[in-house]
């Protein structure tokens, strides 16, 4: 058995060992400083993980979207992140003028419901056109053609709304129900829309959860993800199916969109490829094709994007760590590709083709 | 629906209708407003205005096919009825835009863009106007789709070339100016800011005869030329590539610094897509990190033979001043280098897991060159400056004239190198690859030495890309190595056509070369790769210049000159 595993193993597993054992050996190293250096109080700690949390709840909802497709389609919707931007940034613009005339403030729950309508709305209707036009004829071509066909529509649509709505920074007005922060007793707070972030990521991946598994549709969609020409025979519309998925992706992402904008309060028209890249990341994480893979994966990317800087790199004393947190989630993309292309949950969709 | 006709009424309007909503779009993201400061015919058409038109003359044209078995008065009119409408949306924005000002949130729904769109008349003339003109041009469009196929091709080929000659108009003058022999012929085609009235006639006259006569002669001067000798016929194409090589060894005398710097700049992209083509073209291999390795020849480059050390230039205190020329093999061999130890990782990946992962390395590098952690050894984002210059003896490849024929000897290189592997073992072997991973395996194809060989030539070329750019630019900055770069490149293999040796020539010097002479063209240029993206793949996945053309020339499946020949679809990523 031994002699075995001794024979198949190559330089390049050789390599491979080598590059994991020297990143946990620094991760390690690196907490151990940064914990032993004490820099950091509780406080510092929890405020991280709250905004981790938040953050990922965003990752998650994106995540959704690049899961649910590729359940169903075996492709990335490279052009998510910019359904997610159409999103944010057309919600800009009722929630500009809503501020404006003090409605946001004096009914911020309407407000907010209206925002988040027209997000969702121009989502759904940016990822339904998309479907129709770039990927529906392509259904059958090889694998490439999509995936190509997807990288031009993401960049299409960033430039499409850069021109339709400029190119500059636009930032969200502020919400007064929304500013300031509950103390959880001692020296603990929580910022108040970091609450609302997280609160109303956990209703929508409810809604969903219960979506897909309690009505016809979602009974549907399920079969289709498992097998389409089995699923069209049995009296399912596939391309309907497709389209829904496309809609219900489309709809948690301008949520997301909405949520990300309240909580770091700008958007632009390149918005959309940090966060769909990281909520891509969470969606391989947990396993792509699963649901509560893409929930649980998006949690995770946040809190270790959020502490991870701090914890692995302050302590090795690299200056600026903060300006690493990319690198940070990249690097965990490569690596979760690589050692365990299936994602924690193991999604067995994954293996067959990874 | 009329009943007695049964004639698609709906459809033609449908169709009206997308052809408006695209008018709308291409109005409201600026673009007619931007373009409309260059005429393709002088004083009659500006290019804005050819935006709108060629979006109402496809709406003609798709309703007038839609109604293919009509009469042809049918299908013209079902052309108007589809320009018709998509006229009648665009009064809409002109009828809705003053009074509504829409401008803090559509900031090019601008009066300058009604003004265009109304032929700068008053509100209801000005409707009444784009009104006719929209069904004038649908009507066009249905007769197009009436002409027969061979007319047909030749008359939308001239449009072509009209319009091609009208952007490029300034370009083609100051290049030609002192080439006194041709000026009074220049005078006479061109207006001040496009092809005058009788130069787009002669234009259009010129390639569409042309055109027309190839198609009907063109087949006997082809099948001469393959009833050669074999000898002979590649006698012949060693005497076309000598005299192509001639002319672009004379072409920066010709061209003049700004042109050359333009030339230049293709030249580079020409580099790093022959690399790509390598990975992604012939092995099938979707790389999106390919900025990586441009990066690190830019950046090996920089540190090693950068000038500017010490406390009054930033913070590099790494320099060893080699010379451009020591400096030029190191910064290829890290470029190699790092291919290969990328490579290693991603062996067992493919299709989309691969572009991601590779996009995450792209990203990495990029985010490193920029953070304030590797600031000491490479600058941050204040970047190298004082890059060193190659130079042979006294001369210096400083001037875009000079430094043109450096890219030129570096490409030159690159593409033997190219041809020669395509055509060899390995190339061989990375076309398996391409087809179908699990059965190349299992004809004895050594899939790790295969792949890495892949990487590593790709970013061979494009880390000589990425040194050469340094020297040129002179200075290194982190942004010039973003994501960007990456799609750039693929986008002109893609379009070119995916492992073809031209086609990598072809889109360079329409991706690369165009937004650099037409400077309206930078502003949305990666909308334009966006959908030309789009459109190749729905429309014509092989690219304008497949690479089966030589097989297919082989196996005598010649159809009409410039007929998209379907049957052959040549993409890779077969691999499931």
């Amino acid at each position: 058995m031994l002699r075995r595993t001794l024979e198949r193993f190559t330089l390049t597993d050789l390599f491979m060992w080598l590059v994991g054992g020297s990143i946990i050996l620094l991760v390690v190293v690196g907490s151990v400083a940064t914990l032993r250096a004490g820099n950091y109080t509780a406080r510092h700690w929890f405020d991280f993980v709250v905004f981790g949390i938040a953050q990922g709840s965003v990752y998650a909802l994106i995540a959704l979207g690049y899961t649910l497709v590729y359940g169903i389609l075996r492709m990335i919707n490279f052009a998510h992140s910019e359904v997610f931007m159409s999103g944010a940034f057309t919600g800009y613009f009722i929630a500009n003028s809503m501020s404006r005339s003090g409605f946001l403030d004096r009914n911020p729950i309407i407000g907010l419901l209206a925002i988040f309508a027209v997000a969702i709305t121009t989502s759904v209707t940016v990822a339904v056109l998309l479907e129709r036009i770039a990927y529906r004829p392509l259904r059958r071509s090889p694998r490439l053609v999509p995936l190509i066909t997807a990288i031009g529509a993401s960049f299409f649509l960033q430039y499409t709304f850069r021109g339709l709505y400029g190119s500059q920074n636009r930032a969200y007005p502020e919400v007064d129900a929304l500013d300031g922060a509950w103390s959880l007793g001692g020296e603990f707070v929580i910022q108040k829309i970091q609450v609302l972030v997280i609160v109303a990521a956990a209703l929508f991946m409810f809604g969903l959860y219960m979506f897909v598994q309690r009505t016809r549709t979602g009974k549907a969609m399920r079969a289709v993800s498992e097998d389409k020409d089995t699923a069209a025979l049995m009296g399912i519309d596939v391309d309907a199916i497709i389209v829904r998925t496309f809609i219900l992706g489309a709809a948690l992402a301008g949520a997301a969109g909405v949520l990300y904008a309240l909580m770091f309060r700008q958007v632009n028209f390149f918005m959309g490829f940090i966060p769909g890249i990281k909520a891509f990341t969470a969606a391989v994480l947990g396993g792509i094709g699963n649901i509560p893979g893409a929930m649980l994966g998006g949690l995770f990317l946040g809190l270790f994007e959020s502490v991870g800087p701090t914890l692995f790199l302050d302590g090795l004393g690299i200056p600026a760590p903060y300006q690493l947190k990319d690198v940070i989630a990249f690097t965990m993309l490569v690596l979760v590709l690589i050692y365990r292309p299936t994602g924690i949950l193991g999604e067995r969709l994954a293996t067959a083709k990874a | 629906m009329n009943k007695k006709t049964s004639f698609n009424w709906l459809g033609a309007i449908q169709i009206g209708l997308i052809g408006g909503v695209v008018a709308l779009l291409v109005s409201l993201i600026g673009m007619v407003e931007e373009f409309s400061q260059r005429d393709i015919i002088s004083g009659v058409i500006t290019m804005g205005q050819t935006l709108i038109v060629i979006a109402i003359l496809m709406a003609g044209y798709f309703a007038a096919s839609r109604a293919a078995g009509e009469a042809a008065t049918m299908r013209a009119i079902s052309g108007a009825l589809a320009g018709l409408v998509a006229s009648a949306l665009l009064t809409g924005l002109v009828v809705i835009i003053p009074p509504l000002n829409l401008r803090s949130i559509f900031p090019n729904a601008s009066p300058a863009l009604i003004n265009i769109l109304t032929f700068n008349q008053e509100t209801v003339v000005g409707i009444l106007y784009l009104l006719i003109t929209g069904a004038v041009v649908g009507t066009l469009g249905g007769l197009i789709d009436i002409l027969p196929a061979q007319i047909r091709r030749s008359v939308v080929l001239a449009l072509f070339w009209v319009g091609l000659l009208g952007l490029l108009q300034e370009l083609i003058r100051v290049t030609l100016t002192n080439m006194p022999q041709v000026g009074a012929a220049l005078k006479w085609m061109f207006g001040s800011r496009g092809l005058s009235i009788p130069g787009a006639v002669a234009v259009f006259i010129v390639v569409a005869g042309g055109n027309y006569l190839w198609a009907a002669r063109g087949g006997q001067v082809q099948d001469r030329f393959r009833a050669l000798p074999p000898t002979q016929r590649r006698a012949s194409q060693w005497g076309g590539a000598l005299v192509v090589i001639a002319v672009l060894l004379y072409l920066p005398r010709i061209l003049g610094p700004y042109l050359s710097e333009v030339a230049n700049i293709v030249g580079l992209f020409i580099l790093a897509g022959l690399g790509l083509n390598i990975v992604v073209g012939f092995a099938g291999l979707l790389d999106l990190g390919y900025v990586a390795f441009y990066a690190i020849g830019a950046y090996v480059m920089g540190v090693l033979t950068t000038n500017a050390i010490g406390q009054n230039a930033g913070q590099i205190v790494f320099g060893p001043e080699f010379s451009f020329w020591q400096a030029l093999p190191i910064a290829v061999g890290a470029a190699v280098l790092f291919g290969v130890l990328l490579g290693i990782p991603v062996l067992k990946m493919r299709g989309d897991y691969l572009a991601i992962v590779t996009l995450g390395f792209g990203e990495i590098i990029r985010i490193l060159a920029l953070s304030d952690f590797l600031k000491p050894y490479i600058g941050g984002s204040q970047g190298i400056v004082e890059v060193g210059q190659g130079e042979i003896g006294n001369f210096v490849f400083g001037t875009p004239q000079t430094l043109y024929y450096m890219i030129f000897a570096a490409c030159l290189l690159a593409v033997f190198i190219s041809w020669r592997l395509r055509d060899s073992r390995p190339g061989r072997a990375w076309k398996a690859l391409r087809e179908d991973e699990d059965v190349a395996q299992a004809m004895g194809i050594n899939l790790v030495a295969t792949k890495l060989l892949a990487f590593a030539t790709g970013a061979a070329f494009s880390g000589l890309s990425g040194a050469i750019f340094a020297s040129k630019v002179g200075s290194i900055y982190p942004h010039s190595f973003n994501l960007l770069f990456s799609i750039n490149v693929l986008a002109l293999i893609i379009i070119g056509g995916m492992g073809s040796l031209p086609g990598v020539f072809v889109g360079a010097l329409i991706l690369a070369g165009l937004p650099e002479l037409l400077r309206e063209f930078a502003e949305y240029r990666l909308l334009m790769y966006g959908a030309l993206l789009i459109v190749m793949m729905l429309t014509r996945p092989e690219g304008f210049w497949p690479e089966a053309t030589h097989r297919r020339e082989l196996h005598e499946e010649f159809g009409a000159e410039g007929e998209p020949r379907a049957e052959i679809v040549k993409t890779p990523g077969g691999a499931r």
